[in-house]
């Protein structure tokens, strides 16, 4: 397969490691107690340009490249990791990792490439998509484009980033596999004053692709026109108010309320060792008939979106829960193998020098029956939350916050006021039984979205259409 | 010294970049790196469950052609490899714009004296050793109760390291230092209420750390205290942020006052320098020179010399955080602070906690905070939270699922007192901190 040629050329022969140096090592690895190996080499360029103060500020180009070796007895798992992708080096790390399971007979294995599978995006090289010249040329136009929106504006900052990733991995099953990942990533942020208030806005976007992303349908300049538009939202925006109240969420990036809420309680791991709130649930209602949710990292060029996951399994549209029904977790090899059930295309890692773990792709509730605007005209008094920052849950006790930094008032079912950036707060387990309407304008972010879990950053996407919750605490100061 | 040899050797990895950079044409650069070793262990429901061998490095080169600057990285230390990432830095170089703020320090603001910080204390355990102890610590807190229904795994760390840096001025320094740290995570349940709690202990020297039982027993503890937390109805009262919570309070401080938030106008502190932004009574001081500490440093992130210093005394603000960079466009000097600040620490007040708790007399003590929720351009403060309810200075029950919000310029001036019951894990060292009044939003 060409990926695979394309791994080796760009990982293993800079380094001079043959196929047969992997057996070795992964023969090393291997013994009869070993359930699971892996050998994991990554190499990745990244670069990133920022103009701000009407100048292009800065410029950096960054090589990192490695190789992880693990191996997994039972719920054991040892692991190793060099930069140094060189064989003694690897083998040394071997050595090490076998410390952690009890010495069997020495197993033999001999590579086999793996079976095809699916491409979610095209094998490119952002990085070379555009020249050096021709990024600075863009990053200036989308500068003074956005600049000239308006008078208010103080400062507009505009980023542009560009990750080539390979990745090969190799299984104790002798099974290779490899992927090329491109990932872009564009940012504009304003400051606008207004007398003495000062606020800020931001908008950005991308996925697996290349620069051209960016110039297509304009959506350069569409970021700083929405960049704009937020901050002179903010200038206008009173206190929040505080309580429990009924709350809107529009669609598309407010989908981090499923990825907080629940996502996060519905990786295998923690529902292995039975730590989260929704361990042992499965069957189970979690949400209110009118909730479909999927992970899906088949989507074709999303930021979240993997053609393989880091450990070879091919990626899946997973149904977390159907119409209310918890019908699965996200699942790595081991916790699949632990809790006897199939890998799902979830094991990922931030790089060769972290374990992979059961994460997210593309998290995102499927389209219901209602008109949006029907669901804000059902509102008496309530808040309509259309952009947000981040947030944070506690997947153990279920509770998760999540911070607007869009918001509006609703009154007797009118959108009115906005108000400042409110933290919302609710119980993950019972946030989506409370869900009373679902839009039919089903949206997936723009691409901006990194997970991080255990210390651990992946690239994630979320979406949702327009959602009523009837009930949910907002943090506001206006009591 | 084996560290000596080895610290000489990635100093002249240094010197042959910068070497190499001058001859690809760069007019000044600048150049650091690093090398760490570590492993970590994590004992789960008394076995193994991990072992990590950690062998990190990196470096960096950021040069100047005049006043126009590119940066690249690299983790493969090879000839042919550093020779490249030069390249690549001087090649950004081309496509970058002439900043007249940009460049190297002043040469005099260079750290020229390197007293031994005493931050380098390797600590030779084996593996089965550090799974020996894990496993102690995790057994303390699953036994501490029996709510102590489930555990995430107590984990030992232990990481040594050397970092060197230099520049086109003749700066090059390097040294050793370690980190170790043991920590706990349990989970407590009684009937549908599950919580989870962690403690740890983290210093330069593994002798220092806090025994594996009393680390095991802080987590269940803490687990336990939460069971059956509710929320409260939304009011206003006074607040206590509990030690570690606190040093977030003084971060967002110093967020508000660093350099690159004020030259951006986008901080709630803009112009308020030399004026009133605490009570009189809070004196908060940077302290770079304390041996031993997590975030001692005789130079910082530039080789510009660290200042033991006050930021706030008589709760006026005395002093900026800053760079050289944004310290150019603000007109002001470098305050060595490229990288953050070193050892904040706010003079302790005379209650420990439990008079602290006295002081509240009702309201609530904040024990975690959740998700981001502050705005620095305004100081507009909106967080989840967990705590307590206190009532006459005794702790009531526990308290989930609810927001505390203010302003944080109203929140530093609000300040009733600080506790003696300092957190010293971290870079900020502070105690318990009272704010007389926030909005609490919950059921
Ligand atoms: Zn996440």
């Amino acid at each position: 397969m060409e990926l695979l040629n394309l791994a080796r050329q760009a990982i293993l022969m800079p380094a001079g490691i043959q196929d047969g140096d992997i057996e070795k090592i992964m023969n090393r690895l291997l013994s009869s107690s070993v359930d699971a190996a892996d050998i994991y080499f990554q190499s990745s360029h990244t670069e990133s340009w920022v103009m701000e103060g009407g100048i292009i500020k800065e410029g950096s180009h960054n090589i990192e490249q490695g190789a992880g070796v693990r191996a997994v007895s039972g719920e054991k798992t040892g692991f190793a990791y060099s930069d140094r992708i060189e064989l003694p080096v690897l083998l040394e790390a071997a050595n090490n990792v076998k410390a952690i399971v009890r010495q069997g007979q020495n197993a033999q294995v001999g590579l086999v490439k793996a079976a095809n599978w699916p491409l979610y995006y095209p094998v490119i090289n952002p990085l070379k998509s555009l020249t050096d010249q021709q990024k600075i040329d863009l990053l200036r136009q989308v500068e003074s484009e956005t600049r000239q929106l308006d008078r208010r504006i103080e400062e507009v900052i505009v980023s542009l980033t560009g990750a080539h990733e390979s990745i090969l991995v190799a299984n104790q099953d002798g099974s290779l596999a490899a992927d090329v990942r491109p990932l872009v990533r564009m940012n504009v942020t304003v400051i606008v004053k207004d007398n003495s208030r000062r606020e800020q806005g931001s908008m950005g976007g991308g996925g697996r692709s290349d620069y051209s992303y960016f110039i297509e349908q304009d959506r350069a300049l569409e970021y700083g026109k929405e960049a704009v538009r937020q901050a002179l939202v903010n200038l206008e925006a009173d206190e929040a108010p505080a309580g429990n109240m009924t709350v809107v969420l529009g669609p598309g990036w407010p989908g981090i309320l499923l990825h907080e809420a629940i996502g996060h309680g519905l990786e295998g791991d923690f529902n292995r060792k039975g730590t989260s709130a929704f361990s042992g649930r499965v069957g189970e209602r979690v949400a209110s008939g009118l909730c479909t949710v999927v992970d899906d990292g088949t989507l074709p060029g999303r930021r979240g979106s993997l053609s393989i996951d880091d450990e070879g399994t091919p990626a899946e549209k997973t149904v977390l829960i159907e119409n209310g029904i918890l019908k699965g977790y996200m699942q790595d090899k081991l916790n699949a193998r632990l809790m006897g059930v199939k890998p799902t295309g979830n094991g990922r890692r931030e790089s060769y020098a972290n374990l992979p773990m059961p994460r997210m792709t593309n998290t995102y509730m499927l389209a219901g029956s209602h008109n949006p605007e029907e669901i804000i005209k059902s509102v008496k008094k309530g808040l309509y939350a259309k952009n947000f920052a981040g947030g944070q849950v506690d997947i153990t006790s279920g509770k998760f916050v999540f911070s607007a930094s869009e918001a509006y008032l609703i009154e007797n079912g009118k959108i009115t006021r906005a108000v400042k950036g409110a933290t919302l707060i609710g119980n993950g387990p019972d946030v989506l039984s409370k869900v009373s309407m679902v839009g039919t304008d089903l949206e997936l972010d723009s691409g901006v979205g990194t997970c991080g879990k255990d210390g651990q950053s992946v690239p994630v996407g979320v979406g949702q259409p327009t959602l009523k919750i009837d009930g949910l605490t907002v943090g506001g100061t206006s009591v | 010294m084996q560290n000596q040899q080895e610290i000489k050797r990635l100093e002249n990895t240094i010197q042959d970049l910068l070497d190499e950079a001058k001859k690809q044409g760069a007019s000044a650069a600048e150049a650091g790196l690093s090398q760490e070793n570590g492993l970590s262990v994590t004992a789960r429901l008394g076995d193994v469950e991990t072992i990590e061998h950690h062998c990190d490095q990196g470096l960096g080169i950021t040069v100047y052609f005049g006043q126009r600057k590119g940066s690249a990285s690299t983790t493969d230390f090879s000839q042919e490899s550093l020779k490249e990432t030069v390249s690549a830095a001087c090649s950004i170089a081309r496509y970058t714009s002439e900043d007249s703020f940009a460049g190297l320090p002043e040469k005099e603001l260079l750290a020229t004296e390197f007293p031994d910080l005493e931050l380098n204390h390797p600590w030779s355990i084996s593996t089965d050793e550090a799974i020996a102890l894990a496993i102690e610590c995790e057994d303390a807190a699953r036994s501490y109760h029996a709510e102590i229904s489930n555990s995430e795994g107590a984990s030992v760390n232990t990481h040594q390291g050397i970092r060197v840096m230099g520049n086109s001025l003749g700066f090059l320094h390097g040294y050793a230092s370690t980190r170790h740290s043991l920590s706990c995570s349990v989970l407590a349940q009684r009937g549908d209420s599950m919580q989870r709690d962690y403690w740890y202990t983290v210093s330069r020297n593994s002798a220092a750390l806090e025994p594996p039982v009393e680390v095991g027993k802080k987590a269940a503890e803490r687990a336990l205290r939460r069971l059956e937390g509710r929320s409260l109805s939304t009011r206003q009262c006074p607040v206590l942020y509990s030690a570690e919570t606190a040093s977030g309070l003084l971060g967002s401080l110093i967020g508000a006052i660093s350099g690159g938030n004020l030259y951006r106008k986008s901080s709630f502190l803009l112009g308020a320098l030399d004026t009133q932004i605490f009570p009189e009574f809070i004196h908060i001081h940077e302290q770079p020179y304390l041996r031993g500490a997590l975030g001692s440093a005789a130079y910082d992130g530039e080789g510009v010399a660290t200042k033991t210093r006050d930021i706030v005394s008589d709760g006026i603000l005395r002093s900026y955080v800053l760079s050289t960079y944004s310290a150019r466009k603000l007109s002001l000097h470098s305050t060595g602070n490229a990288g953050g600040v070193h050892n904040l620490t706010i003079t302790p007040g005379t209650f420990d906690y439990q008079e602290m708790l006295k002081q509240i007399n009702t309201g609530l003590l904040v024990t975690e905070l959740m998700g981001q929720g502050v705005n620095m351009v305004n100081g507009d403060y909106s967080r989840g939270a967990a705590g307590f309810w206190v009532e006459n200075g005794e702790i009531q029950y526990p308290v989930e699922e609810i927001t505390i919000a203010g302003n944080l310029k109203d929140m530093f001036k609000n300040i009733i007192a600080v506790g003696n019951d300092v957190d010293y894990r971290g870079n900020i060292r502070t105690g318990s901190i009272l704010i007389e009044r926030m909005s609490i939003a919950g059921e």
